[in-house]
C-alpha cells in the first residue's frame, strides 16, 4: 500500500469500528478529497458522516471542536496545512485548552489531519511545515508518519486518542511512500519514537517528509563505514526525549532534520534538550538541517529544502571535527 | 426597524404562555439572585476580595428567559454575561462563587478569570473570554446531536460585537447549511466594551443578518423575560422538528460596565442609561406580576433578602476556604495522562514549592 492508501483504508477501518468518528472538510465527499484521502467513504458512510463543508477552516475545527466535547470523534481535513492558519485560534485556544479551562469536564478527543511539507512544486501556499506553533502548544499533540504503515497505526491512535491532534501528513509522500500494510486494525503508540536503524557513530533525528533523505545519507555514510542510528520521531510534540538522548549518549553526535525553517523551528528544541541533559557526552557541535529562514519558494524549491547531500554534509562536519 | 418582540406591557391578560404561576415566580427569583450576586461581586471586587468581575445588569431578562425554553439534555454555549443561566438550571450559587475566587472548591480548578463557568451537570460548556468562538462549537454540537438522532438543540449566546468576528459568519452558515438544531441568541446591549453599535454594523439591527444565512431572525425586547421566553421557545420548537437553526436578537441594555476594569461613563451619555434605566427587566416584571397577582410586596422583600442572604453565605464560604487549588493541579488536565515531560517539569515544581512555598497570595 501506499501511504494515501493506506490513510483512506484507515479512515474506512476507523469509521466501520466507531459510529462516532465523523469525517469533513473541503471537497471530501463525493470526490474523495484533493489527494484523494477519503476516496470512496460517502459512498460508503453517506452524507452524515463524510461531508463537505462550507470553504472555511475556522469553521471547519471550529465545528469539530464541538462535535467532540460532544462525544463524537471527528476526523477533519484541513486540505493544506498552509490553510491551517484561519483555524490558528480554534485550535491553539479552544480545542487544546478545553480540557484544562474546564477543568477536564469537557474534552475535545479530535484528529486535524492536513498535508504538509514540499517536494511537488506548490510554492509557498501548498508546501510550507506547520508543525513548530502547534507543538508549541500544551494541549495538542503533534504527529507526523513516514511510511504507510505508521500512517494507519498513528492515524487509528489518533482517532482513539482522548485529546486533540495535529495529523501532519507528508504530501511528497502519499505515493512514494509503499509497504507492507496489515489488513488487521492496529495502533502505534503516540509518543513513541522509532530506531529506523541503528549505528554508534552519528544520531540523526528527523520525522515525516525528510525520514526518507535521512535514511539515504545514512546508506552513504555506512558505505564509508560511518555507522549512523536514524530516529523518526512520528511523534512531534510531545516528543520521545528518552529514546534521542539513549541514542546520542552512545553515539556523542547528533544531526536533525527537519523542512520547517531554522530559526526556533523543532530541531532547535530537539538541539536545545540535548545541549541541556546530554551535553557531556557530545563529541562534536549538534547539527541542524532545515529549510533556510526565507518563505518556502517556487522555482527554488529544491535549493531550499534539505536533501541528502545536505544531510551528508553535516554528517561529515560531525564526524570531522 | 420593526418593532422588537414585547409582552409585558401587553394589554392581553392572557399571553398565550405555557407558564404556570410557579414557572413566573422562579424566572423573577433568578433574574433577582443573578443581580444580587453581581452586586455583591463587583463591590468584592472593588475591596481587592476577587480578581476581576463582568456583571450582567440589565441582561437579566434575555438569558433567564431564553434558558427557560430549554430542556435538561440541551446544551449551551453562552459568553460571560449569562451567569442567570447556571443559577436558573440549578448550580448552586455558592459553586460559582468559588469559581470567582479560584479556590480549591472552584470545579474548573483556578484555571480561569471569574465568571468563566463550566457545569458539565447541565451541559453548560466552557465560557471563552475570546468572542465568537463559541457560535462555532455550538453549530458543531448541534450538528452532533442531528448525526445521533436525538431531539435535542443548542443555544449559544454572544453579543453585538462578537457579530462582527468571523466565527459569527461560520457558526450561523454552518448551522444553516447542515439544518443544525441550533439557537444563536445575539444579546445586543448597545455597546462592545466602549464601542457603539454604529461602528459595529451598518445593517438595521442584526436580527435581519439571519436572511443572509437563510434562517429566520426575530428581534425580541431583550428586557421582557417573557418575549424572551416565548421567542426562544419557538425556536428551540423549530429546531427539535427538524427545521433547522434560528438566530434571535435581543435587545437590551449592558447597565453595568463591560467589566471592573472599564469605566462606561466615559462612553454612555447620561440620558441613554436613564433611559434604560426605566427599562430594568427586573422592574418590568415585578409590575407585571403584582398587576396579575403573581406576587406581592411581601414576596418581593423576601426574594430581595434571600438572594442578599445567599451571596453573602456564599462568599463566606468561599472566603472560609483554602485560596488557590492545591499545586499538582497545575499539570492536571493538559492531557488526558501526564505525558513524560509533564511528570518532568511537575518534580522541578514541587521542587521549588518545598523550598520556596506558593507564590502569591490573595488577589
Amino acid at each position: 500500500m501506499t501511504m494515501i492508501q493506506a490513510i483512506t483504508h484507515t479512515l474506512a477501518q476507523a469509521m466501520e469500528r466507531d459510529p462516532d468518528v465523523l469525517v469533513f472538510g473541503e471537497d471530501v465527499g463525493p470526490n474523495g478529497g484533493v489527494f484523494r484521502a477519503t476516496d470512496g467513504l460517502h459512498a460508503q458512510f453517506g452524507e452524515d458522516r463524510v461531508f463537505d463543508t462550507p470553504l472555511n477552516e475556522n469553521l471547519i475545527v471550529g465545528a469539530a471542536i464541538g462535535m467532540a466535547a460532544y462525544g463524537m470523534r471527528p476526523v477533519p481535513e484541513i486540505q493544506f496545512m498552509d490553510y491551517i492558519w484561519p483555524a490558528y485560534d480554534q485550535l491553539v485556544n479552544e480545542a487544546a485548552k478545553m480540557r484544562y479551562r474546564s477543568g477536564g469536564e469537557y474534552t475535545c478527543p479530535m484528529t486535524v489531519r492536513t498535508p504538509y511539507g514540499g517536494g511537488i512544486r506548490g510554492g509557498h501556499y501548498h508546501s510550507q511545515s506547520g508543525e513548530t506553533p502547534f507543538a508549541h502548544t500544551p494541549g495538542l499533540v503533534v504527529v507526523a508518519p513516514s511510511t504507510a504503515h505508521d500512517a494507519k497505526g498513528l492515524l487509528h491512535a489518533s482517532i482513539e486518542n482522548d485529546d486533540p491532534v495535529v495529523f501532519m501528513e507528508p504530501k511528497a509522500l502519499y505515493r512514494a511512500a509503499k509497504g507492507d500494510v496489515s489488513e488487521g486494525y492496529y495502533k502505534e503508540e503516540l509518543g513513541k519514537a522509532a530506531v529506523r536503524q541503528e549505528g554508534t557513530d552519528v544520531t540523526i533525528v528527523s520525522y515525516g517528509s525528510t525520514m526518507p533523505m535521512s535514511l539515504k545519507a545514512a546508506a552513504a555514510a555506512g558505505e564509508q563505514d560511518v555507522g549512523v542510528e536514524v530516529i523518526d520521531l512520528r511523534t512531534i510534540y510531545p516528543w520521545d526525549k528518552e529514546t534521542v538522548l539513549k541514542s546520542v549518549k552512545k553515539t556523542g553526535r547528533l544531526v536533525v532534520v527537519n523542512e520547517a525553517p531554522l530559526t526556533a523551528g523543532f530541531a532547535s528544541e530537539i538541539s536545545a534538550t540535548v545541549a541541556e541533559e546530554a551535553i557531556e557526552y557530545m563529541e562534536a557541535p549538534i547539527k541542524r538541517v532545515t529549510g533556510y529562514d526565507t518563505p518556502f519558494p517556487y522555482t527554488l524549491e529544491g535549493l531550499y529544502m534539505p536533501n541528502p547531500n545536505k544531510v551528508m554534509q553535516a554528517i561529515e562536519e560531525v564526524i570531522n571535527f | 426597524m420593526t418593532r422588537p418582540l414585547t409582552l409585558l406591557e401587553s394589554r392581553k391578560k392572557d399571553l398565550g404562555l405555557d407558564l404556570s404561576e410557579e414557572d413566573l415566580r422562579r424566572l423573577y427569583t433568578t433574574m433577582v439572585r443573578t443581580r444580587k450576586m453581581d452586586d455583591k461581586l463587583v463591590l468584592l471586587q472593588r475591596q481587592g476580595r476577587i480578581g476581576f468581575y463582568l456583571a450582567c445588569t440589565g441582561q437579566e431578562a434575555t438569558h433567564v428567559g431564553a434558558a427557560f425554553a430549554l430542556e435538561q439534555d440541551d446544551w449551551v454555549f453562552a459568553h460571560y454575561r449569562d451567569q442567570g443561566i447556571p443559577l436558573l438550571k440549578g448550580i448552586e450559587m455558592e459553586r460559582m462563587v468559588h469559581q470567582c475566587f479560584g479556590n480549591v472548591r472552584d470545579n474548573t480548578k483556578g484555571r480561569q478569570m471569574p465568571v468563566h463557568y463550566s457545569f458539565k451537570e447541565i451541559n453548560f460548556v466552557s465560557i471563552s473570554s475570546p468572542l465568537a468562538v463559541q457560535i462555532i462549537q455550538a453549530a458543531g454540537t448541534a450538528y452532533a446531536m442531528k448525526v445521533k438522532g436525538r431531539k435535542d438543540v443548542v443555544l449559544t449566546s454572544f453579543g453585538d460585537g462578537s457579530s462582527s468576528e468571523g466565527d459569527f459568519h461560520s457558526g450561523m452558515n454552518f448551522a444553516a447549511v447542515r439544518k443544525a438544531p441550533c439557537i444563536f441568541l445575539l444579546e445586543n446591549n448597545q455597546y462592545a466594551i466602549s464601542v457603539p453599535l454604529d461602528h459595529q454594523t451598518a445593517s438595521d439591527g442584526f436580527a435581519v443578518k439571519a436572511e443572509g444565512y437563510g434562517m429566520p431572525g426575530v428581534q425580541v425586547d431583550g428586557n421582557d423575560v417573557l418575549a424572551m421566553y416565548q421567542a426562544v421557545k419557538e425556536a428551540v420548537d423549530r429546531a427539535r422538528r427538524g427545521e433547522g437553526p434560528t438566530l434571535i436578537e435581543a435587545v437590551s441594555f449592558r447597565m453595568a460596565a463591560h467589566s471592573t476594569s472599564d469605566d462606561p461613563s466615559r462612553y454612555v451619555p447620561e440620558e441613554e442609561y436613564a433611559e434604560w434605566k426605566a427599562k430594568d427587566p427586573i422592574l418590568r416584571f415585578e409590575k407585571y406580576l403584582l398587576k396579575q397577582g403573581v406576587i406581592d410586596e411581601d414576596f418581593i422583600q423576601s426574594t430581595a433578602k434571600a438572594a442578599e442572604g445567599e451571596v453573602d453565605a456564599a462568599v463566606k464560604a468561599a472566603e472560609a476556604e483554602q485560596w488557590h487549588p492545591e499545586a499538582d493541579t497545575l499539570f492536571d488536565d493538559v492531557y488526558a495522562e501526564l505525558p513524560p515531560h509533564l511528570l518532568e517539569q511537575r518534580e522541578r515544581m514541587r521542587r521549588d514549592v518545598e523550598e520556596n512555598g506558593m507564590p502569591g497570595g490573595h488577589h
